[in-house]
């Protein structure tokens, strides 16, 4: 399986990313710059790592539209391909319209680096099959913007879908609409969450929950995963 | 050439956490009469174009781009830009 690791101007954990990929899963993994996102069919996953796109100008993750690379990578998700955004990733992916919602700063009003327990609400997805249903995982997060917002409307729908894969169970301090964490799309091929798995895959870091993360998707191969 | 003043505001339903922390510090220095702050911010943007023209094309940019409808709405002043 070939993962691709797709790195916007201002993001700064491709390299944990990357890592996490070599550590869990031993794939072929390659960074691919935002300009030359039109190879992405050549890969089987998309990665989106976590940092500053575009110096989060305007709001977090909005001005990564105005790179071509955000359309490579629809057309990719289109395909039925697996695509992940953690952290700033997840809000490329809101801002893009491939996750609904958006993201306010956090209730706090603080950045904030810390390590949280995240609820598994739904373990029948391409990214969370080697998880078991209602887990309790210790992952990190670290964030100014992690206050995931969603109208009524919208929940209902992701409720409906079990589209809500990840939650906080212990406080939910950023404020989060219904505390969560992470949501797929419809299909269950796009994953965008706040906890950065790729930062749990090695106890010398201080924990390894995040793996099974990786685990699911190569569980996955060749399936078609929808919820 | 015309100038675009465009004041977005985060929408009724979300909750403002820099509005609400702002509320709290001027009551705090004894403006009482405070009863709720909303913070949002201005873009300015001087572009070409006939009235009709510009007023369709803002309102695209605002969607394509400029505002997230799920948090935010938005209004715009369309003005002429002083000659210098």
């Amino acid at each position: 399986m070939k993962f691709a690791v797709l790195v916007f101007p201002g993001l700064t954990c491709d390299l944990d990313m990357y890592h996490a990929i070599e550590e869990t899963v031993k794939q072929d993994v390659e960074y691919v710059w935002h300009t030359e996102a039109d190879r992405l069919d050549q890969f089987d996953a998309v990665l989106l790592p976590t940092g500053t796109s575009y110096g989060n100008y305007l709001r977090p993750g909005a001005l990564a539209k105005s790179s071509p690379a955000c359309k490579h990578l629809q057309t990719f998700a289109e395909s039925g391909k697996l695509v992940l955004g953690v952290g700033n990733g997840f809000h490329i992916l809101v801002e893009a319209g491939m996750l609904p919602g958006g993201f306010l700063r956090n209730q706090s009003l603080k950045f904030r680096s810390a390590r949280e327990t995240v609820r598994v609400e739904n373990n029948n997805t391409a990214f969370t099959n080697d998880y078991t249903q209602g887990q309790m995982l210790t992952l990190p997060v670290a964030n100014e913007f992690g206050n995931y917002y969603a109208d009524e409307q919208t929940v209902k729908k992701l409720k409906n879908n079990n589209q809500i894969v990840f939650t906080y169970a212990d406080g939910n301090i950023d404020g989060s609409t219904e505390a969560i964490a992470g949501i797929t799309n419809e299909r269950g091929n796009v994953l965008g969450m706040m906890p950065l798995p790729e930062r749990a895959v090695e106890a010398i870091i201080g924990g390894t929950d995040g793996t099974a993360l990786f685990q699911s998707i190569m569980n996955n191969r060749g399936e078609q995963h929808v919820n | 050439m015309t100038k675009v003043t465009i004041y977005v505001t985060l929408r009724e339903s979300v909750v403002d956490p820099q509005g609400i922390a702002t509320t709290e510090a001027l009551q705090k220095m004894g403006y009482e009469e405070v009863k709720s702050v909303r913070v949002g911010k201005m873009i300015e943007l001087q572009l070409d174009g006939s009235e009709q023209t510009i007023e369709a094309r803002v309102n695209e940019m605002c969607n394509d781009l400029l505002i997230n409808k799920v948090i935010e709405d938005y209004r715009f002043e369309i003005g002429e830009v002083a000659s210098k």
